[in-house]
């Protein structure tokens, strides 16, 4: 297990490497100077060259890349131009409330996407089935912004039963997490079908049939456990799945989390955030990728000696 | 069950009837695809989503630019059918108009998306070594920015706007087509009928456009149409964060993002767009399943 857990760090470094170098360059693939681009549109001539100075776009493009991780090392993702404060002050102010929102959407995401996939898998070509799976094809084809939307209006709206938008208490939570959650539902719930199909094919199975276990032990004990394996994978993809339609969802609900400054912060061209934030998103879906790798080996042990 | 056997023995006898040569891959498709009702429905209704592509702008009931201040946001009714937006513009007729924009960036995106994946996922498969891990080595730096965050990035650079949101599109779409792709290449290039070609001397582009790419077709294909459905999200997703189409486009997100001010007091505004949205991401989701199940030799009946 140790091998194979240092195997897999070794793999993630060059991609860390390649994703700080792509976000490093970030800046300088903008089209026109960007020290002009810092400076704002009516800067002078000599603003601007304090500007180029100041970012150290004067240096050679290596020297400026060894700075920039330098910087990173310490914590300096650099000062946004809007509010004049640090990034990672901005960032971290926002981290924890976009991480809850991934986290309660992805559980309770998972949990019905089981739940739908086991139902229609062993009620194969029954109602249950269609029903199960025709919903999910319709989640996936939902555009979450405005499910948002429609629910805003009836449930904050119309009703008055939930609030429409901020982070106020734990109600604040329930539709912006059932919204961001309902595409990973319907990927967990058709992942789950096909997976427990095959699985439940296999002469395992009919082996604890034939020993006379019950069909519920057999689906739930035997057939879901082994079914779980790829299912988890891609349940790992899905948190960047989340991530992505976090930023989204922040803007439909005015969530004051890390998808809302991203939207902001390009609507204003504050390019030290918008960079930074590229940097903690991808980081943090490496991060989970590489957490879900190693959950796969435990699952799995032939994973591990391969 | 009998009833199966009977008509599989009759379509026997037919067969040898005619004296006709076994089934063509086409044909086999066919049968398969049009067992699955849902699919086979979506297929005419994306013919009919391409068709008002086409002839939409033509036909719309009100001019789609046209103010009416006479007539703002009133909902729907005999006249407006979908009724009409702050500016007392119908929005049937915008809808309708937009199927153009949602089509064409959708289809696009997603095909230049497919031209650059394919190649780069041939190249990789086919050459191995280290052009391989050099291009897989891109495709992970690409994949690192999950969902719509490697698109919103891509319009930080470029800027907004619906050129950029189709070239946006594309590059996020390129590093999926590039893996599946390259597997599929990876099995193919194993076959013995390709060993068979490299043995008589066969050049490697010959081999590859010849033998490899028409090996991996099917599984373009399926990706290709699923990825439609969810390139229209992305763009309509974008449209309404205000990084794509602007106002006065008709673009879907676009006019959600318009009707969003007056959900409170006219939710017609937002609710027609959305479900332009819907319907057209199912029918093209429902068109993939479709095409995978009936291309995919695995999958019995």
């Amino acid at each position: 297990m140790l091998r194979f857990l240092g195997k897999r760090l070794l793999q993630v470094i060059p991609i860390l490497i390649l994703v700080s170098i792509f976000i490093f360059l970030f800046v300088h693939m903008i089209p026109g100077d960007p020290a002009r681009l810092v400076a704002g549109e009516d800067a002078t001539i000599e603003d601007v060259e304090l500007v180029r100075k100041e970012l150290g776009l004067d240096k050679p493009i290596t020297e400026q890349y060894v700075t920039y991780m330098k910087n990173l090392f310490r914590g300096d993702f650099g000062t946004s131009l809007k509010t004049n404060r640090s990034v990672s002050y901005e960032i971290g102010e926002r981290f924890m409330p976009t991480f809850w929102l991934t986290v309660w959407s992805m559980l309770w995401a998972v949990a019905a996407g089981l739940l739908i996939g086991v139902i229609s898998a062993t009620k194969r070509n029954k109602w249950q089935d269609y029903l199960g799976m025709f919903g999910a094809v319709s989640g996936l084809s939902l555009p979450s912004f405005w499910l948002g939307l429609m629910l805003i209006q009836l449930f904050a709206v119309t009703l008055g039963w939930l609030p429409s938008g901020g982070m106020d208490s734990w109600k604040s939570y329930i539709l912006p997490a059932f919204t961001l959650g309902t595409g990973v539902a319907a990927v967990v719930a058709r992942f789950t079908r096909s997976s427990l199909m095959d699985v439940l094919k296999e002469d395992y199975i009919r082996t604890g049939r034939s020993k006379g276990l019950n069909e519920r032990r057999i689906t739930w004990g035997h057939g879901l456990r082994n079914a779980m394996i790829p299912v988890v994978t891609m349940t790992g993809l899905q948190f960047g799945f989340l991530l992505g339609g976090s930023v989204v969802i922040e803007s439909v609900f005015s969530w004051p989390g890390l998808g809302k400054l991203l939207i902001d912060s390009v609507a204003y061209r504050d390019y030290p955030v918008i960079q930074g934030e590229m940097l903690i998103f991808a980081l943090e879906f490496i991060l989970i990728n590489l957490v879900v790798d190693l959950l796969y080996g435990i699952l799995n042990p032939q994973i591990r000696y391969e | 069950m009998v009833d199966l056997k009977v008509s599989n023995k009759e379509a026997y006898y037919q067969q040898t009837l005619e004296n006709t040569p076994s089934k063509t891959p086409f044909a086999e498709f066919w049968r398969k695809f049009k067992k699955q009702k849902l699919a086979f429905v979506s297929f005419f209704f994306v013919v009919f989503l391409i068709l008002m592509a086409f002839i939409g702008p033509f036909i719309t009931p009100y001019d789609i630019t046209e103010p009416d201040y006479e007539n703002v946001l009133s909902g729907p009714s005999a006249k407006h059918w979908a009724g009409t937006d702050a500016y007392g513009r119908d929005i049937f007729s915008r809808v309708l108009a937009g199927t153009q924009i949602s089509l064409y960036v959708g289809l696009t995106s997603v095909l230049l998306g497919a031209i650059g994946g394919t190649f780069l996922g041939i190249v990789a498969g086919y050459y191995g070594k280290r052009i391989d891990s050099l291009i897989m080595r891109m495709c992970d730096v690409l994949l690192a920015f999950p969902g719509i965050l490697l698109a919103i990035g891509i319009i930080a650079i470029l800027g907004p706007g619906l050129g950029n949101v189709i070239i946006a599109v594309a590059i996020f779409s390129v590093p999926m087509f590039a893996r599946i792709v390259r597997s599929s290449t990876l099995a193919v290039k194993s076959t013995l009928y390709i060993e068979a070609t490299k043995s008589i001397g066969t050049r490697p582009k010959r081999i590859i456009w010849k033998h490899i790419f028409p090996g991996t077709v099917s599984s373009i294909i399926v990706y290709f149409t699923m990825r439609i459905g969810s390139a229209i999200l992305t763009a309509a997703s974008l449209s309404f964060l205000g990084l794509g189409a602007q106002p006065p486009s008709p673009e879907w997100g676009a006019m959600l993002s318009g009707g969003r001010d007056y959900l409170n007091i006219a939710p017609h505004v937002t609710i027609f767009p959305g479900i332009a949205i819907f319907v057209t991401v199912l029918a093209f989701n429902l068109l993939g399943d479709g095409l995978r199940d009936a291309l995919d030799p695995k999958i019995k009946e």
